[in-house]
């Protein structure tokens, strides 16, 4: 009887155990369905395809034809576009992050001094973060820095005749750089998060001590930011690579005056919607992962030197 | 909160905290200024007459108010802009509920069932947050294009029910933390399924981050130019974003208050959520540390 029982038992065994698994694992698998299937088919998949397509000429009519690293080869050696949008691009990232993040901070340690009306204040700064990714904000900067734009009105009823800014290879990034920090409001709001954090009794024991406001500012406010100053550099960095509608717009899809906006994104959208070379622009695309990489790598090595954890 | 300037030392320069904070408000009145001058030009610009626009107007009262370019623009294009707004406004709500339904689906997962690989699945959702979506546009640009879906909404709309946007899972998965177990650990003990959980329990109690994470992706969806561009070529299925960009090629330097007009139409949704839902929007980013 008791063998029997045994027996039997361990015959059922391998089917309960998986039953039970079963049971256990597939109320968790089927909530994460939706997403799996977003990730094979949309995310995991696509991208080890565009890695495959980097190392081939695609232009959607033939089938993909193998050509090794050559895309990866001309990038490097043998197009010139290719160096004026990473030129522009970086150039429009170091002006623009550093420019956007100093006023954000600025900004913010004078919201932060208890005035009256903070609330105001930091709805009218935040309202151009969140309307400056649409069409209209291009199109309007367009219209600012036109010959016959605002700026230059403005410029001439103080006898100053400006350029077309948009139109001078000279100026164009900037415009672009301009609407970049125009756009300091949601850094702003995450500094402001940030000082909210620091005691203020620190401030009153350094002004005891006698410490200058100065002193004050970069003896405690500044290191006890550095947290949120990195994450507010890596994310407004990579978003920065990023860019493209107002560099789309504000040269009408083409890049110019002589590649002076010529966006990395652009650039690739140009060769891959404009030229049709699949291949190419998805080496592009896999060139800009190893620079946000690259970069965020860089900015985590580098946080041991100069960002200041509690703990 | 205590002005810092009240505890001045001997030997600096004594404190005016009137004055100081007199200047304070100076500054950031001027910098307020000069943030919202582009926007009301561009709005006193739609309501000047068409010849009135350029030409030394830098002021920001029209001689002259006139509903004119909105007219003009309206029917700009072929088609009127109010098919355009129509479709961004299917577009994007369709989108939204697809972010929300398929970004807490997962959350719950993540944070309320245990499953085998659950520690694997999410380190990988944590990271496609950091891939650049251009390593999968141009793949699934050809998979569209096979499904014939190419010029058609799919591909704006449909991602979003497979949470591709990891962001939104990864917002809600920080709210659902902070629930506490006990409540579904409890309707668990008396039999309650986990869809019954997720439906009575955590959605009612996840109704801020729902809401904030609807906002965002309405207005990113709203204010997407990339994805239409890419996929859409009909003038009838365009967004306002791509309306406003034909518009710029159609009407060149000639009817820049009627592009404008439209251009301020289409911010007027954004502005309306950002005055109703202001809170929650502030509150998300200084939270989470969203982009924009």
């Amino acid at each position: 009887m008791e063998t029997a029982s045994t027996e039997w038992e361990e015959g059922r065994r391998p089917a309960s155990r998986f039953s039970e698994a079963l049971r256990r694992n597939l109320p968790g698998y089927l909530f994460l369905s939706p997403w799996l299937i977003g990730f094979f088919c949309l995310t995991i998949g696509p991208a080890l395809g565009s890695l495959y397509l980097s190392f081939t000429d695609y232009d959607l009519l033939s089938s993909p034809r193998f050509v090794g690293v050559a895309n990866y080869v001309r990038m490097a050696t043998a197009d010139p576009n290719f160096g004026a949008a990473m030129k522009v691009t970086f150039l429009y990232v170091a002006l623009s992050v550093p420019l956007k993040l100093a006023f954000a901070l600025g900004v913010a340690m004078m919201l932060n001094r208890g005035l009256r009306g903070l609330p105001i204040y930091r709805a009218i700064f935040y309202l151009p973060s969140l309307l400056g990714a649409s069409v209209a904000i291009a199109v309007l900067w367009r219209q600012l820095f036109a010959a016959d734009g605002l700026v230059n009105d403005l410029l001439w009823t103080f006898g100053i005749e400006g350029p077309s800014w948009i139109s001078n290879p000279n100026y164009s990034l900037y415009t672009l750089v301009i609407l970049s920090v125009w756009q300091f409001g949601s850094p702003m709001i995450i500094f402001l998060a940030g000082l909210r954090q620091i005691p203020h009794d620190m401030y009153e024991a350094a002004s005891m001590d006698g410490a200058s406001k100065r002193r004050q500012f970069f003896r405690i406010t500044l290191p006890l930011l550095t947290p949120v100053i990195f994450f507010n550099l890596v994310i407004q960095t990579i978003d920065a690579f990023k860019a493209f509608t107002p560099a789309f717009i504000v040269s009408g899809g083409t890049g110019g005056p002589v590649n002076s906006t010529l966006f990395y994104t652009l650039y690739l959208y140009q060769e891959a919607f404009g030229y049709f070379r699949m291949g190419y622009a998805s080496a592009l695309a896999w060139v800009l992962v190893a620079i946000i990489a690259a970069f965020t790598a860089l900015s985590f090595l580098s946080t041991k030197y100069w960002v200041h954890y509690d703990d | 909160m205590t002005d810092a300037t009240a505890h001045t030392m001997p030997g600096e320069a004594p404190a005016y905290p009137m004055l100081r904070s007199g200047i304070s408000h100076a500054v950031l009145m001027a910098v307020s200024f000069v943030m919202l001058y582009p926007i009301l030009w561009m709005l006193a610009g739609s309501l000047r007459p068409a010849d009135d626009l350029f030409g030394g107007n830098t002021s920001l009262i029209p001689s002259q108010v006139t509903v004119e370019a909105y007219k003009d623009g309206w029917f700009g294009l072929q088609i009127s802009f109010g098919k355009f707004f129509l479709n961004s406004l299917i577009i994007a709500t369709l989108a939204t509920i697809g972010n929300v339904l398929a970004a807490s689906l997962a959350a719950f997962a993540f944070t309320r069932l245990q499953f085998r690989g659950k520690a694997v699945w999410f380190a990988l959702m944590l990271g496609t947050l950091m891939l650049p979506y251009h390593v999968t546009l141009i793949p699934q640009y050809i998979l569209f294009l096979e499904l014939g879906w190419v010029n058609t909404w799919l591909p704006l709309i449909l991602p979003k029910y497979f949470a591709v946007d990891a962001f939104f899972i990864f917002l809600m998965v920080q709210f659902f933390r902070g629930i506490p177990k006990e409540l579904d650990e409890a309707a668990m003990m008396d039999g309650c399924s986990p869809w019954r959980i997720y439906t009575r329990i955590m959605l009612p109690l996840s109704l801020p981050v729902l809401a904030t994470a609807a906002i965002f992706s309405f207005i990113w969806t709203w204010e997407d130019f990339f994805g239409p561009l890419i996929y859409i070529s009909d003038t009838g299925l365009y967004t306002v974003q791509l309306a406003l960009r034909s518009f710029i090629d159609s009407s060149g330097s000639t009817n820049w208050n009627a592009l404008f007009a439209m251009s301020v139409l289409s911010l007027i949704p954004i502005f309306l959520i950002f005055l109703f839902f202001q809170r929650l929007l502030i509150e998300g980013i200084a939270t989470t540390g969203m982009k924009r």
